[in-house]
């Protein structure tokens, strides 16, 4: 066969390397350089001996790495008159993260799907009031919430603290959730209808396989948000459940003795370390909890 | 018999008045289609029929029985979506079976049940498959067999080939007519497309604005439609028209009078009233035929062959109108013909009323 020569532009347009585009790439990298530095210095301090520490060369490389802080952080770190390390916070957190998580996202499932597909009498009435549940600084709130959790008698409890996340979880899981399935089409709540499941049959056998990708926003949202929690923890929890960020607070700001920055460092990285994983793992989800949850302010 | 029997039906809404107490019958084993355009409360009435939409006033009644106020499931109809509405995470087999099985229905019998729907379908082969892995022709059959198994009376159809693309929608037409002459059970067909709604129907309902404007047959519709409304929804291009006065026997418009010998009044009465006349393309030809009279002299605008035959636009008296011929027909563009018009297949409505005369 004849080859044809073609003259002028032919084929895949030539990638130009611009400079607006070199710009944008000089000013991510920066930005990415700034946020770093912070956790450089950290992960480095934790890791040199307190005289090391003392030269004050902030950014140097530790000459003779060790993890000496980071076990005395977990386990022998005093915060007041307790010398257990930052463990038991730890699994205070666990403790009160899993069920405040597993919680909140059942019922705000469940919310959800009555919200977007029951429309009883009222339902909106309903949702513009957990609307605005979200909005509502909960400094307003806390006073009354502590005498209601005493006149019950759960303050200062697991269940109290629990109860309290799975409370202020509640707006915006619902309307996590019912944005989510009202993005489903409706025909497919009319098809089960017809075909005769009723409310809990459509909700487990059809809505929630349908649910996965918003459950997984929904386990970070939360899991982020409530490990991270510092005042309700202090406030509700209770000295025996105190979560692992009050904790590190406690032990950072001791004013007893020397500063012993490296264990500080190293305390507060494993604080920071669930909610870091779950940045680093879930990848693509983060990005549409961040998205869903920006109405959160 | 009827099968479905709707009694001053009304639904409103905050401000919309959707049904306006609207009175149908459907026979047993009756092919009725609903057809309208987008908003005329067409899938709307067929949501109340299923139990979907509570309604404001009025009665249902499916198989001699007051369904007013039951659950869908327990009114004895199976139901197809526009959208196929298939449970995305299930195989086709457990999609149809889901409903069976919420009833507590016995395994064999579930079995038998699908394997028969499965067999009048032909999606045999596709039972171990999800959803989104089935084109669309073969998800709206497994729709279908959805409502099948269920073994009722009535099966209600909203909009179910409007998702395909022309060539498979023609097929799948043809299937539905077939599995209602196999089956003959009720159907309840909603469309806004008017091919499907000829082809299908036993009897079609047109609706606007929440009432149904006409209820015959299709060959009544097309021939006789009761109102201008009717004349211009149905037939494609549209019906063309002319507005002048009904003097006598004669038409007038300007100074021109067409003789109506032969035109059946169904009101006879003031005749020396204002009017419009209504033909269909069909009925006008481009040379003199037995019975025809001649209507103008006018230029072709433009041409549309399709093949079989061609369509004619033209001007007349500030409208567009068309006219079919032959596809053997050469005609130019700008080209003079002159137009000439079966009487006997003419329509006259009021103008005042827009009911037909």
């Amino acid at each position: 066969m004849e080859q044809i020569q073609l003259t002028g532009p032919h084929g895949p347009k030539p990638k130009k390397t611009t400079v607006s585009r070199l710009g944008v790439y000089a000013f991510l990298f920066s930005a990415a350089v700034f946020f770093c530095i912070p956790l450089y210095v950290m992960l480095i301090t934790s890791l040199k001996g307190m005289p090391e520490i003392r030269l004050g060369e902030l950014f140097s490389l530790p000459g003779d790495p060790s993890f000496a802080a980071w076990v005395k952080a977990w386990g022998e770190a005093c915060s007041g008159v307790e010398c257990n390390g930052i463990q038991t916070g730890f699994w205070n957190s666990v403790k009160i993260t899993i069920p405040s998580v597993a919680i909140s996202i059942i019922l705000g499932s469940i919310n959800g799907y009555a919200l977007s597909f029951w429309r009883f009498k009222g339902s909106n009435l309903l949702f513009g009031l957990l609307l605005f549940g979200a909005f509502v600084p909960f400094q307003v709130v806390i006073f009354p919430l502590i005498i209601f959790l005493r006149e019950v008698g759960l303050y200062g409890s697991l269940t109290g603290i629990i109860l309290i996340h799975t409370i202020f979880g509640m707006p915006i899981m619902t309307l996590l959730f019912r944005n989510y399935f009202s993005s489903l089409p409706d025909e497919l709540f009319k098809a089960a209808r017809v075909d005769g499941a009723n409310f809990w049959q459509i909700f487990f056998q059809i809505m929630m396989p349908l649910s996965i990708p918003v459950t997984v926003v929904a386990v970070i949202l939360q899991t982020t948000g409530i490990w991270n929690d510092y005042l309700l923890g202090l406030i509700f929890a209770g000295r025996e459940n105190l979560p692992m960020t009050v904790q590190l607070n406690n032990i950072v700001a001791t004013t007893f003795g020397v500063r012993e920055y490296n264990v500080n460092m190293a305390a507060t990285i494993l604080t920071a370390l669930v909610p870091l994983a779950i940045y680093l793992l879930s990848g693509k989800y983060f990005v549409r909890g961040i998205a869903a949850g920006a109405v959160k302010g | 018999m009827n099968s479905i029997s709707i009694k001053e039906l009304d639904l409103k809404y905050q401000d919309a008045h959707v049904l306006k107490q609207l009175n149908l019958d459907i026979k047993k084993g009756e092919f009725l289609v609903l057809l309208g355009s987008s908003g005329c409360g067409k899938s709307t009435l067929l949501n109340c029929i299923a139990g979907l939409l509570d309604i404001s006033a009025g009665q249902i009644w499916i198989n001699d029985r007051n369904v007013t106020w039951e659950e869908p499931k327990d009114r004895g109809i199976g139901m197809v979506f526009q959208s196929y509405a298939l449970y995305p995470q299930m195989t086709v087999e457990k999609n149809l079976s889901f409903g069976l099985k919420v009833k507590g229905m016995a395994k064999d019998e579930i079995r038998e049940r699908v394997d028969r729907a499965a067999k009048i379908l032909q999606i045999e082969p596709l039972l171990d498959r999800k959803p989104s892995e089935l084109s669309g022709g073969q998800r709206q059959r497994v729709a279908i067999g959805r409502a099948l198994v269920r073994d009722v009376d009535v099966f209600l159809f909203d909009e179910p080939l409007s998702n395909l693309d022309a060539k498979l929608r023609a097929d799948l037409r043809v299937e539905i007519k077939r599995l209602h002459q196999q089956l003959k059970n009720t159907m309840v067909y909603v469309t806004h497309d008017q091919v499907e709604a000829l082809t299908l129907a036993d009897r079609i309902a047109i609706m606007k604005d929440g009432e149904i404007q006409q209820l015959s047959s299709p060959a009544d519709i097309y021939h006789k439609p009761c109102n201008l409304f009717v004349a211009q929804f149905i037939g494609s291009p549209s019906m063309n028209l002319l507005e002048g006065r009904i003097v006598g026997e004669n038409f007038v418009y300007h100074d021109y009078r067409v003789n109506l010998m032969g035109y059946e009044f169904i009101n006879q009465g003031d005749h020396d009233t204002s009017a419009y006349l209504g033909i269909r393309p069909e009925h006008l030809a481009i040379e003199a035929r037995d019975g025809y009279v001649k209507l103008a002299s006018v230029s072709i605008d433009i041409i549309e062959p399709m093949g079989d035959e061609t369509i004619v636009w033209f001007d007349f008296m500030n409208r567009k109108w068309s006219v079919k011929v032959h596809g053997d027909h050469q005609l130019k563009w700008d080209e003079e013909v002159d137009i000439y018009l079966d009487p006997k297949k003419a329509h006259l409505f009021s103008k005042q009323s827009e009911v037909r005369l």
